[in-house]
């Protein structure tokens, strides 16, 4: 984590970037609203990193994860937000479903 | 007050969501050699799951800090409307600005929709205590969370440590799909998770800027070219 203090990058690279946006919304306060154009296209923005997060943990994933089969981890996903879909949108059946599928799979296919 | 809202926190059905995700975050962080100390403090100062795993993943495999920064950026962009929806809430007429600027540091997903539900019965001079009780009593949660995941991350065995670590992406991938209402955030959704992978296949510099700005500006375009057609 280069040279600086890891409680320094903590500060620079995750409290101020994170914190601008609490901070800009005291002070712009009701001046905006909404369903702005604008704030329609930052949310769409926002979205899209989060995407952009979910699939890299998935695709190249840290270490003990990584020792499952890429075909397992998609499956598992989509196993997992198939039943999100199905089972009334609800988060905790996806959560379970694409853990247990993981699991089966990861049993049946080590590495 | 500020009492009742940490009880009403431990009564929220978040309570629950936020030790799962910090148990995901909490091992995604030994996974990639944090300290526990560290992961706590980092709960506190940035209070934002996704924020926390976009920094901690991003950190451990050594990506450069300003891409980091930039992505963390960019994630946060959703609290500028929370909180400029929020305050109307919160602000009396005797509140000074100064005051506002802790629930704004607190302003999350959970509390930001308990909130909504639990402050509009209570008083004005009675909203900013309650509404930093609840913070609090969620960051509670999500530090109990975080030193289970890390210790668990710690000592059970790979297979079961990779679910831990599956927690994260899967509870993130259904939650904002739930969260994500209008057909923008739902395109944004959807093209962010093959555009990411693609540019992270062909080694582009700065992938998460570059996916946020290319599938929001077209999630955004779509939801554009169904307006005009309106």
């Amino acid at each position: 984590m280069s040279e600086l203090s890891p409680y320094l990058v903590l500060i620079l690279v995750g409290f101020l970037p994170n914190e601008f946006w609490r901070v800009l919304g005291v002070i712009l306060g009701g001046g905006l609203s909404d369903d702005s154009e604008l704030i329609v296209w930052v949310r769409a923005v926002a979205v899209a990193v989060l995407a952009a997060v979910i699939a890299k943990l998935v695709v190249v994933p840290p270490a003990a994860l990584a020792a499952l089969p890429l075909a397992v981890r998609l499956v598992a996903i989509s196993c997992g937000f198939l039943a999100f879909l199905v089972i009334r949108r609800s988060v905790f059946a996806g959560l379970v479903v694409g853990e247990l599928v993981l699991l089966v799979g990861g049993f049946l296919f080590p590495a | 007050m500020f009492l009742a809202g940490v009880q009403a926190s431990f009564r929220s059905v978040f309570a629950l969501v936020l030790i799962g995700t910090y148990v995901g975050v909490g091992a995604l962080a030994h996974d990639y050699g944090f300290s526990l100390a560290w992961v706590m403090l980092s709960t506190v100062l940035v209070w934002a799951g996704p924020a926390q795993v976009i920094m901690i993943s991003a950190l451990g495999t050594g990506a450069p800090l300003f891409e980091v920064a930039l992505a963390v950026f960019l994630s946060a962009v959703r609290f500028l409307p929370m909180v400029v929806s929020l305050l109307p809430l919160l602000r009396g007429p005797r509140t000074r600005l100064r005051d506002l600027l802790l629930p704004a540091h607190f302003t999350a997903a959970s509390m930001w929709v308990e909130s909504f539900r639990l402050l509009p019965p209570l008083p004005q001079h009675a909203r900013v205590p309650f509404c930093n009780g609840l913070a609090i009593g969620f960051m509670l949660s999500g530090h109990i969370g975080s030193v289970i995941g890390f210790y668990l991350a710690a000592s059970l065995p790979a297979l079961l440590t990779a679910t831990l670590l599956f927690l994260t992406p899967m509870s993130f991938l259904v939650s904002t799909a739930q969260n994500s209402l209008t057909l923008a955030n739902r395109l944004a959704l959807a093209f962010g998770l093959v555009v990411g992978p693609l540019l992270t296949y062909f080694q582009v510099g700065l992938d998460l800027m570059w996916t946020g700005l290319i599938a929001g500006s077209a999630a955004y375009a779509v939801h554009r070219l169904r307006g005009a057609r309106r």
